[in-house]
């Protein structure tokens, strides 16, 4: 008895809460990088399907993150040896995002729980050992912090508070910059919904970064024709080299 | 405005700004007649390129400044091929394992210390040499009322003494092949490490331990850093792919520019003006090297992608 009216109490909103669902956009979903690429501004937008009313209490929230591709890093740290600063300590760290911004409609503190804060890997502490263990060397903690510190610094991590905007409870939108020095790969896009704390649902989209045209050949060809690359490299140095002094011979006729 | 992604250094720089860089390294190389490599590495790093990409760039850009030297001494007839053959046979050599220490210091996480420990040393050195002969002649013009002192064709040191002697007709010298290829070496490396043509250290090398005449020696020196920061460039660009040629037709283009407006104005200059500048330039650079090697950075941790073995 007693178990039927809990059961009863609580599946509604069980259902209700389960019933709240994303739809979603992307301005574009690939960027390419041109020789005069000078960053790009990605408009991430979505509405909320119900099948019931929005259930009252705990208002809704939205989280966005913007993930780049991670690479494997090292993380050094100088001390002073001998009167000079050097490179004396270091991790390995396996893989750290290239890119990270964390957008919201509340400071996150408030409107993410730890618990799924762990389980989604949303802020980036999470973010960056989500991807790699961090090989435990004596105070890894610092070196993690420095790296969040540095790329915080040239806008690579971003924590963008209240940069989610939110109309009913329904519609939301925001807009990531994403910076000139973008590095190439897939970018993932994720939205969370939650109230109270919990996550009710999210969903994941790839905005695919690539190099075009000039820049794409010259990359592809340093890499896989690097004695060709050069000569070429040495060529167009020749060439400008005996124009310059040819050149300069005209005009002093 | 005018922004430009690099596609090797994955950075975007300003086109200006680095066709101005180019620019001023091009006119200090016209009058010095120096490569300018030692000048423009640092500034590359400033505006926030890679080490790695800002070194093997950095040769690419001397070849063409060097080509562009050689070219107008060839028609003065001052350039001594067969000494250039020689200092380059040393100079390969030296390139060669200036990377290899490159590419290892690289993986120790060092090379950053290594380069900036290079600069101060063979900076400071040659800067403090070079100054400190300048003024001596500064001052032995003024009081010998701008005569210039009586010189031999070449002056007999040590050197002299030594086997393998070979004959250099451009530069009327019979010396051993053993300096020439020693300092040929020594330079190579430095162009593997530095990205320097290092003509700032063999010009003062081939006046004063090959005893070689002034006139032969900047379209020698031009002659053999072609060479040698080709070859540079080359190893670099198959060994770790650091050649970003975007960024260095943007160097050349501005660079070779200026160059011939700093040839203009260094004709204007007398000799020991021209060396006493250069060497307060270089001794600047050293000095501030030196001064963030010193005092503590702001930063002390920095991120590097992990290069695999």
């Amino acid at each position: 008895m007693i178990r039927a009216v809990l059961l009863a109490l609580l599946l509604p909103t069980a259902v209700l809460a389960e019933g709240e669902e994303i739809v979603s956009g992307l301005s574009q979903n690939r960027v390419e990088i041109t020789a005069n690429f000078d960053g790009s501004e990605i408009l991430i937008y979505g509405a909320v399907k119900r099948e019931a009313p929005a259930p009252t209490g705990a208002p809704l929230q939205v989280i966005i993150t913007v993930e780049g591709p991670s690479t494997p890093l090292v993380i050094r740290r100088k001390e002073r040896r001998a009167g000079i600063w050097v490179n004396t300590s270091s991790i390995t760290v396996d893989a750290a995002p290239s890119f990270y911004a964390v957008s919201t409609t509340g400071p996150i503190d408030k409107i993410l729980s730890g618990t799924d804060d762990l389980r989604f890997k949303i802020t980036l502490p999470h973010a960056i050992r989500a991807v790699g263990s961090a090989s435990e060397a004596t105070g890894s903690k610092e070196f993690i912090d420095a790296l969040e510190r540095i790329r915080s610094a040239d806008q690579s991590y971003r924590l963008l508070e209240n940069r989610v905007q939110l109309v009913d409870e329904t519609l939301f939108r925001t807009d990531v910059a994403l910076p000139a020095n973008l590095t190439e790969g897939n970018y993932m896009v994720r939205m969370f919904i939650m109230r109270g704390g919990r996550v009710i649902d999210s969903m994941e989209r790839v905005i695919g970064v690539r190099k075009t045209g000039l820049e794409r050949t010259l990359y592809i060809m340093a890499h896989q024709q690097p004695l060709l690359y050069g000569v070429i490299s040495l060529a167009l140095a020749a060439v400008a080299g005996w124009a310059a002094s040819a050149g300069f011979r005209l005009l002093r006729r | 405005m005018f922004q430009l992604y690099l596609p090797i250094a994955e950075v975007s720089v300003n086109a200006i700004l680095l066709l101005g860089i180019g620019g001023i390294v091009g006119f200090l190389s016209g009058m010095f007649g120096v490569g300018g490599g030692f000048l423009i590495t640092p500034f590359l790093l400033f505006i926030g390129v890679p080490p790695g990409i800002a070194v093997a760039t950095g040769a690419n850009q001397v070849v063409a400044s060097s080509i562009s030297g050689v070219l107008a001494q060839l028609k003065r007839k001052a350039v001594d091929f067969r000494m250039g053959l020689v200092l380059m046979v040393g100079g390969l050599l030296g390139s060669w394992s200036g990377v290899q220490v490159f590419s290892y210091m690289s993986s120790l996480g060092q090379v950053d210390l290594f380069v900036q420990l290079s600069y101060v040393l063979f900076l400071g050195l040659i800067g403090a040499m070079m100054f400190a002969e300048s003024a001596r002649a500064l001052l032995r013009a003024r009081r010998h009322g701008g005569a210039a002192p009586v010189r031999r064709a070449h002056i007999h040191t040590w050197v002299h003494g030594l086997p393998f002697k070979m004959k250099f007709r451009a530069s009327g010298l019979y010396i051993s092949v053993l300096p020439p290829l020693g300092v040929g070496a020594l330079v190579g490396f430095l162009a593997g490490i530095m990205g320097v043509g290092g003509g700032f250290i063999l010009v003062p090398a081939m006046i004063y331990i090959l005893g070689m005449p002034t006139k032969v020696v900047i379209g020698t020196s031009l002659f053999q850093i072609i060479f040698v920061t080709g070859f540079t460039t080359v190893v670099h660009a198959v060994n770790s792919h650091t050649v970003d040629m975007m960024l260095a037709l943007l160097l050349i283009a501005g660079g070779v520019v200026g160059a011939q407006i700093g040839t203009l104005v260094g004709v204007k200059l007398r000799a020991e003006q021209l060396r006493i500048l250069l060497a307060v330039m270089v001794l600047a650079v050293a000095i501030k090297i030196a001064f963030d090697l010193l005092l503590q950075p702001t930063e002390l941790y920095s991120v590097a992608p992990l290069v695999l073995p």
